[in-house]
């Protein structure tokens, strides 16, 4: 292993980008292969670059042989990123509860009494409107979105901008009520009825969730359960289009 | 996966300050094997170490395996616990198999 490689594995992590480390075990030669890109001694070896770029996909490490030569494939993905849109009761409880799950944890809220690190300690928290902290953050395959604030001022541009995005997972605090009005409004900014089938909500699992707790609860054993159902999808064999 | 880029700051730390280091990867995994395939032990030139391949049973091996690298600059894939009588030897009592690989930092 070099020690620019080194470096370029920090810098992917500080900037969120997937990236697989290709090590041939025959002499400890090297490829750093991104989604767009591929640079060292083996970037020039197509056949590497797609294994690589396969296990990218399914987040998996592993050994592969390829020509007759072991090939190491060991993937640096970026943590689970969750974004909390609402400074909100159930936000405080919910974002110590990701962190401990190894979520990356920001919570976004323009108001200012309500987004403070006293009431988030050791949580990221951005005091601007989601739409615009999500054009900055990037949202990526490996983002989940939560909206909390039961305020259509704060959600649903929060929503119009995560629907549009790679997000994995978004979901949307409120009733059957809500959601139904919710839908009417989405529609009137443009957000399609398949779009719009991408929020989970009422959010979280039914477990009969009701202290702010409970709840955070609920949405995280969703979000586990998509991603995992998602990461399954992945690594299942590919069936050959009819 | 925070946990081997932790690892690789402590590699970056140890090269900082003018030491040999060497990282050992766990490649492939056979059984019930303790840890999972892309973990990491990191070694520097005086035997310290951050990180683990095992639940602790091969890393003495592994460590001097990895001093024997930053000597000679020349990567090495280990086994580990492929019959009982081995696994024995080297402590891999878990009944696991795994596959390691130890490369000097350049």
């Amino acid at each position: 292993m070099k020690a620019e490689t080194i470096v370029a594995l920090k810098e992917a992590r500080a900037s969120r980008r997937a990236v697989v480390l290709a090590t041939r075990l025959s002499d400890a030669a090297e490829a750093l292969v991104y989604p767009d890109k591929a640079e060292g001694d083996l970037a020039a070896d197509a056949a590497v670059v797609a294994a690589a770029r396969r296990a990218m996909e399914t987040g998996r490490s592993e050994t592969v042989d390829i020509g007759g030569q072991k090939i190491f494939l060991n993937v640096y993905v970026p943590p689970a990123r969750l974004i909390i849109v609402g400074a909100v009761h159930i936000a405080q409880a919910l974002a110590p509860m990701a962190t401990m799950l190894d979520f990356d944890v920001t919570v976004v809220d323009p108001r200012g009494a309500w987004a403070t690190t006293n009431r988030f300690p050791g949580v990221k928290v951005v005091k601007e409107w989601a739409d615009e902290a999500f054009d900055e953050m990037g949202l990526d395959v490996s983002t989940a979105v939560v909206t909390l604030t039961h305020d259509p001022k704060l959600d649903d541009p929060a929503l119009e901008s995560a629907l549009k995005s790679d997000a994995f997972y978004v979901g949307a605090l409120g009733s059957r009520r809500t959601h139904a009005r919710r839908k009417e409004r989405l529609a009137e900014a443009g957000i399609s009825e398949e779009q719009f089938a991408r929020i989970h909500g009422p959010v979280g699992l039914n477990i009969g969730a009701k202290s702010p707790a409970e709840i955070a609860v609920s949405i995280l054993g969703q979000i586990i359960e998509v991603r995992a159902r998602r990461l399954e999808a992945l690594s299942a064999p590919k069936v050959a289009a009819a | 996966m925070s946990d081997a880029l932790d690892i690789l700051d402590q590699v970056d730390k140890w090269k900082a300050s003018g030491k040999g280091v060497a990282v050992a990867t766990v490649i492939t995994t056979w059984g019930s094997s303790p840890r999972p395939v892309g973990s990491q032990l990191a070694v520097d030139d005086s035997g310290a170490m951050v990180g683990s391949v095992s639940g602790g049973c091969i890393e003495g091996a592994v460590v001097t395996e990895a001093l024997a690298s930053i000597a000679d600059g020349k990567p090495r894939l280990l086994d580990f616990g492929v019959t009982d009588e081995q696994a024995w030897d080297v402590g891999l009592a878990c009944g696991g198999k795994v596959q390691v690989f130890v490369e000097k930092v350049s």
